[in-house]
């Protein structure tokens, strides 16, 4: 174990925004200790799972196609979040991700044009060739020939932060306890989303029914400790990236398969087969994020998405097989859910449904009349056999309850002011900038700005 | 089984390796694959498997044989070993490609030469060797085996007559290219396609310079990580000197084959002949090639490599060592007493290889360059309007 020597950077955590940290900071002259509570094969936290960053662009920048402004990147931004943001790291994080592109080619990160079937984003989102997990290991390679140190499995049990300072942390590794000193210290260590127990806490029991998307290594120890020690908090524990994924997915780590995109061709019903939202408000890209919150607002945290034969094929093929019938009324049967109460509220939206011309890739204008709530674009009956239901949970991606920071990456402490030698990046410090909502591919954007930035400031506390 | 049972997969199945098994499990891994396509922009394969919402056993023999196991999908993939969906997309495209070579291998008893291929290999070898060395001794005066020539036009048929040795090779020959046609003719419909697509210049000629260069062998763009993660284009290298080692050689024979019959001069040709300035080259690639393709392998990442198959691909690159050794020490050393010796170790190994052809790893390049000349054909297509029946 390092516990020898004092490391110049001690960063906790292994994602996207802890080796961007590490590896700037080594490139400083800084020496540097990562640690990564997870095994090797499962490093990366949850940039394993990624696959783009939203990337800003005045021109033509590879592999992104026309520009992205600063302005139109804010105002996207400013709309999902309703204002829940602090605009001076924001702008920071979005004028610094066209930067980025190159410093991430020099570190062995490629990028392809945008994936089949994704959505139109190829002029705001760059696309890893490969993925985050082909991103984690090329930033480990890159981390490796700088001679970053890496412990694995290596995880923070406490920490002392002593005053304005962290003198030393606490880890459990292989069953044994050791101290590790360091001059800095990156803290990196994402949310608190694996953490069933304290997303109860917050949830109250609909956290049962919550499906973890990613990592299950995300425990939030660093954070729990850094809250508890004096860090100022942002956001609150509710808050995160929550999308709505297939019922049938793994607890842990089922990642992008468990997407479920046929929301906007059918109708949502819940446990009592009554519709609870507009499901053609906006383009699904830019309404998955909310579908999380609105299942997890509904009894037993459950709905069923509920297309019929004419929008088979249409979306992206979920990885579960739908369950299938040729009757409403039989649907209902396999799903569990009242069939005449079913029958009803299929009955009545088809009913309201007005004549117009179908196109899923403009706001068109299918819409209904005369039922709550609206279907505003894409509504048509669903009368063609057979019949499809994908059932739905609350999928929790990333949490945004996290600590404070200034444009300096520094922590702030609850009086205000800065600790003198803790940065921090990635999930860990996103809420600073996502009071609520979620805008695609904005996550790697923000560890990768505040990765940089804190190995950098951390580099330079150290070395002067 | 539940469906989320389905889709995280039984460990114990995932070792299975008969047909129908095999293309279960490909249903299961190319189900996710499609839901996630993150590795997409690596090769051809997954825009291919991207067209299709359902996987039949044909689909399964099309992306098994178009993909190069480059190795990169696997290092990327979130769902690799020990994730619970234990997703290993090389080594199941291994796997079923090795089902293919089974399945289409013709004369179809045959097939069971690739259920012990090193053995078979090996024995062929010997076989070869032992049927060469009688053969001469039975054809000429067997002293000659070990007696020295001067480098003079044909001292080679002073050893084997050059009627004899056209006869054994010329039916060998064509045995091997009757049985690998006929391999195609049952592999090209199966895959739905008519015959005369596979011959359209656009497509074919694509695929060509898709199998001329070694695209799929890029990993996107920095190399292929084998034999481990770390990108690399040494396999690709050693593959074009192979490969080029391999048809210089056979330009060599042309060449020779047409001096013979048209020129009337015969071998050994001079040091600085047209065929001998082929096969020197030639043999330094297929010296340097396999040796480094059977480095490589050695130091290859397990987790990739389907260990059914060890004995196939190191007993047809330890051939082509072998045909490129004793020929260049024929070259060498063929004024002295070895030559006889060498000649027939010579003529043993080449007949090893061309036997052992339709029925090892040489097969990969038929079925590899028949779905590339297919995923053009595809890809000039409009998308399909899928649905999942």
């Amino acid at each position: 174990m390092h516990t020898a020597r004092t490391f110049d950077v001690l960063v906790l955590g292994g994602g996207n925004a802890a080796l961007c940290a590490a590896i700037t900071a080594r490139e400083a002259g800084a020496s540097v200790l990562m640690l990564e509570s997870a095994p090797v094969a499962f490093r990366g936290g949850n940039s394993r799972h990624t696959r783009n960053m939203r990337t800003m662009h005045e021109g033509p920048l590879e592999p992104l196609t026309e520009s992205y402004p600063e302005e139109e990147y804010w105002q996207d931004l400013l709309k999902v979040t309703g204002g829940l943001t602090d605009e001076t790291l924001a702008r920071m994080t979005i004028r610094r991700t066209e930067r980025h592109v190159p410093w991430m080619k020099a570190h062995g990160v490629r990028f392809q044009a945008p994936l089949g079937g994704t959505l139109h984003l190829s002029r705001t989102n760059a696309f890893f060739l490969g993925g985050g997990k082909a991103l984690v290991n090329a930033y480990f390679r890159s981390a490796a020939a700088l001679g970053v140190e890496v412990a694995y499995e290596t995880e923070v049990v406490d920490l002392a932060l002593d005053g304005d300072r962290l003198s030393s942390v606490t880890v459990q590794c292989r069953g044994a306890r050791h101290e590790i000193r360091a001059k800095a210290v990156v803290v990196a260590a994402g949310g608190f989303e694996s953490n069933l127990a304290w997303l109860r806490e917050a949830w109250g029991p609909p956290a049962d029914n919550f499906i973890v998307r990613g990592t299950p290594y995300n425990m939030g120890k660093v954070l729990k400790l850094l809250l508890a020690q004096g860090a100022k908090q942002v956001s609150d524990p509710t808050q995160g990236h929550c999308v709505a994924i297939d019922a049938r997915s793994p607890r842990y780590d089922g990642g992008i398969v468990t997407r479920v995109d046929a929301v906007s061709l059918g109708i949502v019903v819940n446990r009592d087969a009554q519709r609870f939202y507009d499901e053609g408000e906006d383009f699904w890209p830019k309404r998955y994020a909310i579908w999380g919150r609105l299942v997890a607002g509904q009894p037993d945290q459950i709905g069923y998405s509920i297309i019929d034969a004419k929008s088979m094929g249409k979306f992206m093929p979920p990885v579960f097989p739908p369950e299938k019938a040729q009757t409403v009324r039989e649907l209902a049967g396999k799903l569990g859910l009242d069939p005449a109460a079913l029958e009803k509220t299929i009955g009545e939206f088809n009913a309201a449904v007005r004549p117009g011309t179908f196109d899923h890739t403009v706001q068109d204008d299918c819409r209904t009349e005369g039922i709550a709530p609206a279907k505003t674009h894409w509504a048509r009956a669903l009368d063609t056999p057979p019949f499809y239901a994908y059932p739905l949970r609350p999928g929790i991606t990333f949490t945004y309850l996290g600590v404070a920071i200034d444009e300096r990456a520094r922590m702030i402490l609850a009086d205000g002011k800065p600790a003198a030698n803790v940065w921090a990046a990635g999930e860990i410090m996103a809420g600073n900038i996502l009071g609520k909502g979620y805008l695609a591919g904005i996550g790697m954007a923000i560890g990768t700005t505040f990765g940089r930035i804190a190995g950098e400031e951390a580099a330079r506390h150290v070395r002067g | 089984m539940s469906v989320a049972e389905n889709v995280a997969g039984e460990p114990a199945a995932r070792d299975m390796k008969s047909l129908p098994e095999l293309v279960e499990e490909a249903q299961r891994v190319l189900a996710i694959c499609n839901a996630c396509r993150y590795c997409e922009g690596y090769c051809a394969v997954f825009p291919a498997l991207q067209r299709r919402l359902a996987f039949n056993e044909s689909d399964v023999h099309y992306l098994a044989n178009l993909c190069h196991n480059c190795g990169s999908c696997l290092y990327a993939c979130q769902y690799a070993p020990p994730h619970e969906f234990g997703l290993n997309f090389p080594r199941l495209m291994a796997q079923a490609r090795a089902q293919t070579y089974r399945k289409y291998a013709w004369p179809g008893f045959l097939a069971r030469a690739f259920d012990a291929n090193g053995l078979v290999t090996s024995l062929a070898l010997a076989a070869s060797l032992a049927f060469m060395l009688l053969f001469a001794a039975l054809v000429a005066e067997p002293a000659r085996l070990l007696t020295a020539f001067s480098d003079s036009q044909g001292s080679f048929y002073a050893v084997i007559p050059h009627n004899a040795m056209v006869a054994v090779f010329g039916t060998v020959s064509a045995f091997v290219v009757l049985a690998l046609a006929m391999g195609f003719v049952r592999f090209w419909p199966d895959m739905g396609e008519e015959p005369g697509d596979f011959a359209a210049p656009a497509t074919t000629g694509s695929a060509l310079g898709d199998a001329l260069t070694l695209k799929y062998l890029d990993g996107g763009g920095d190399g292929c990580t084998y034999p481990d993660e770390v990108p690399s284009f040494a396999r690709r290298r050693f593959h074009h000197l192979t490969f080029y080692g391999f048809l210089l050689c056979f330009a060599a024979t042309s060449t020779a084959t047409l001096y013979h019959y048209v020129l009337g001069w015969k071998a050994p040709y001079p040091f600085w002949s047209v065929p001998v300035v082929l096969g020197t080259a030639g043999g330094i690639g297929l010296l340097v090639g396999p040796a480094g393709l059977l480095w490589l392998k050695r130091r290859r990442d397990p987790e990739l490599a389907d260990p059914g198959q060890k004995g196939m691909d190191a007993g047809f690159l330890a051939l082509l060592f072998l045909a490129s050794l004793t020929g260049l020490l024929l070259l060498a050393l063929r004024e002295t007493r070895a030559m006889g010796m060498l000649l027939v170790a010579h003529l043993g190994v080449v007949l090893a290889l061309f036997v052992t052809m339709p029925y090892g790893k040489f097969v990969h390049a038929l079925y590899r360059f028949a779905a590339l000349v297919r995923f053009h054909l595809e890809r000039r297509r409009p998308l399909p309007d899928i649905a999942p029946e």
